[in-house]
């Protein structure tokens, strides 16, 4: 896999709730992809369908029909368990947060860290990635210390690092600048610019914020659950 | 990485705050376990105290711990000369209450012949019963000690030793002393009472009844057959120990031994539901946590060992609080509590039961969780 190939292909993906009357058409035949090293922007107003897509393809949602490949894995495809999703998601797909969920119990090492524990890392590899994507988040003198304790800014790197741990390909983001000022927004995005660059992944973020929208690739706009403009 | 230790040491002073009141809960269960066992065994040391085989009492009772008993002193003697009699001795028991120091003591008098079967087997401190008249040798929980003298009805009583764990089926505990001296406390008038009877012209009572005569038989005896031909005298009637100390729990502590049995049901049924209370808002407290760990691709295996790991800690640590609690407190409880190691270990199994039980709940709220919901801000 290199820059350009497609790591996202979302193939005519509907996904509704409820029937009959009461039925909600939340995504309405969504053809998407995106390609390694991109990053996007996922746009509309609430309840266009931002997150349900961001679901599918984060496999915590089963799409009512259509198919999603996922680096070249096609998913929801009826042969995949539940746990394999998991397992998939751990392997391949990193998340991060408008707030940050970072676990409170662990420290800002140990969130990181954690990741890669489950992921089946020998523990002293893990806790050296941990160090070393705190150092390159300009964290890592935070290393020790627990979320309540770090500043906006600093848990959302932590979210960040640990998002990477594992150097998934498809990145995931919901908002993840809302809760930063203006100068951090643009931080976090040059971070995740620079990290698509050099992991060779890509980056789908639901977004409202317009000051870093001029940090995308492609704005893609979704209004009652279809694809608006790309 | 063990997420379960890791949440523990993070809230480490409520889960500590969690455990001791789980360990205080425990303490109240392991308590009444200890009160219904020690109910049990103090009904019991009485009748086994003289470690004898056989009771002999009066004809149509249950002995002298069910109820009223009187057979004629010398029934003693007829009884030794059985064929299978090794010893015999009359006893008599009686309760009393005695002025000592500034306060009123409770005593449970056993009357014995000295040299027979019925006096203390085990003498803690001082020495056994040796002059015929105005000793005692008296249980530690009487607050007695050697040297020390009790007025009891006409007569002044020296403590000469000490025994331990002696006393009837209320808790008294228990006083020993000579037989004669034993009826002469029950029968003997107080002087001016004395002076009315002899103003009267009526003798002085003298009773020449005991409460039962107990017998060892010689090595290879048949207990059966003996009691069989006791039972065959109209005025006498026998039973085994066994028997007596089935009578004794039946008739006696039967009633006390079920309330408390039925109060430590309830106990144990608390229990497990503050238990499961416990670790079902533990488990909801976290669940968007666990929604991120579910979200970032942690297996159920780490969520449940989460989840079931805490409750059993919290589970031990309530057992062990409580076990040391009562192990440090159960002496100054009035009566015995008597713990024992299978009890202690049933309970631990109770314990680990309800919290896998428990944990049960938790585990099936946090398979639950969608991990969207940690997306949700």
């Amino acid at each position: 896999m290199a820059i350009g190939d497609i790591l996202v292909d979302v193939q005519a993906v509907a996904k509704h709730y409820g029937d009959g009357e009461t039925r909600v058409d939340a995504l309405r035949q969504v053809d998407l992809q995106v390609r390694a090293g991109e990053v996007i922007a996922l746009l509309g107003p609430s309840g266009s369908g931002k997150t349900t897509l961001l679901n599918i393809i984060g496999c915590i949602l089963d799409p009512s029909s259509g198919r999603v490949v996922l680096d070249g894995d096609p998913v929801f495809d009826g042969k995949w368990l539940r746990s394999d999703l998991r397992r998939l998601r751990l392997d391949k797909i990193g998340f991060i947060f408008q707030a940050h969920n970072l676990l409170p119990f662990l420290t800002a090492a140990e969130n990181v860290s954690l990741v890669l524990d489950l992921a089946g890392w020998a523990p002293e590899k893990g806790r050296e990635r941990a160090v070393e994507l705190l150092d390159y988040l300009e964290v890592s003198h935070r290393a020790p210390v627990k979320p309540a304790l770090l500043s906006g800014g600093e848990a959302q790197r932590v979210a960040i690092a640990r998002a990477l741990a594992n150097r998934p390909r498809i990145i995931l983001a919901d908002e993840p600048t809302a809760a930063l000022d203006s100068k951090r927004a643009q931080l976090v995005m040059d971070l995740l610019r620079k990290l698509a660059a050099e992991q060779e992944a890509c980056i789908l973020t639901v977004t409202h914020d317009e000051k870093i929208f001029d940090r995308f690739d492609r704005l893609i706009h979704l209004r009652d659950g279809r694809l608006t403009d790309d | 990485m063990n997420l379960a230790l890791k949440d523990i040491r993070h809230g480490l002073f409520r889960f500590v705050l969690t455990c001791f009141g789980l360990g205080l809960l425990m303490t109240v269960v392991l308590a009444m376990i200890g009160i219904y066992n020690g109910l049990v065994a103090d009904a019991l040391a009485v009748v086994k105290a003289p470690a004898a085989e056989v009771w002999v009492v009066e004809a149509g009772t249950k002995g002298p711990f069910a109820e009223a008993s009187s057979i004629p002193a010398d029934s003693r003697d007829t009884v030794a000369r059985m064929p299978g009699v090794a010893e015999a001795g009359a006893i008599n028991y009686q309760t009393v209450e005695a002025p000592f120091l500034d306060r009123a003591l409770r005593l449970y008098v056993i009357g014995y012949e000295t040299g027979r079967p019925g006096g203390p087997q085990i003498i803690a401190e001082g020495r056994g019963i040796g002059t015929s008249h105005f000793e005692l040798v008296a249980d530690r929980k009487t607050g007695l000690v050697l040297g020390d003298t009790i007025r009891l009805g006409r007569n002044r009583f020296s403590v000469v030793g000490l025994v331990e764990g002696a006393m009837n089926s209320g808790g008294d505990p228990a006083v020993y002393m000579t037989l004669a001296d034993a009826m002469a406390l029950q029968t003997e008038l107080a002087p001016a009472d004395q002076r009315v009877q002899a103003a009267r012209g009526a003798g002085a009572v003298k009773s020449a009844s005991v409460a039962a005569v107990i017998v060892r038989v010689t090595p290879g005896a048949d207990v059966d057959l003996l009691t069989a031909t006791l039972r065959q005298w109209k005025h006498l009637a026998a039973l085994s120990q066994t028997e007596q100390e089935n009578i004794l729990l039946a008739s006696v502590v039967d009633k006390a031994r079920r309330q408390i049995g039925l109060f430590l049901g309830i106990l144990l049924a608390v229990s497990a539901v503050v238990i499961a209370l416990i670790i079902y808002t533990m488990t909801m407290e976290k669940l968007k946590q666990i929604a991120t760990l579910k979200l970032i691709g942690a297996p159920d295996r780490t969520i449940i060992g989460l989840i079931v790991q805490q409750s059993l800690i919290l589970g031990t640590a309530g057992w062990g609080i409580g076990l040391v609690l009562i192990l440090l407190v159960k002496d100054v409880f009035p009566r015995r509590v008597v713990l024992e190691p299978f009890n202690v270990a049933v309970l631990a199994g109770i314990i680990v039961v309800v919290c896998l039980a428990a944990s049960g709940l938790g585990v099936r709220a946090a398979l639950k969780v969608d991990p969207a919901t940690a997306l949700g801000g």
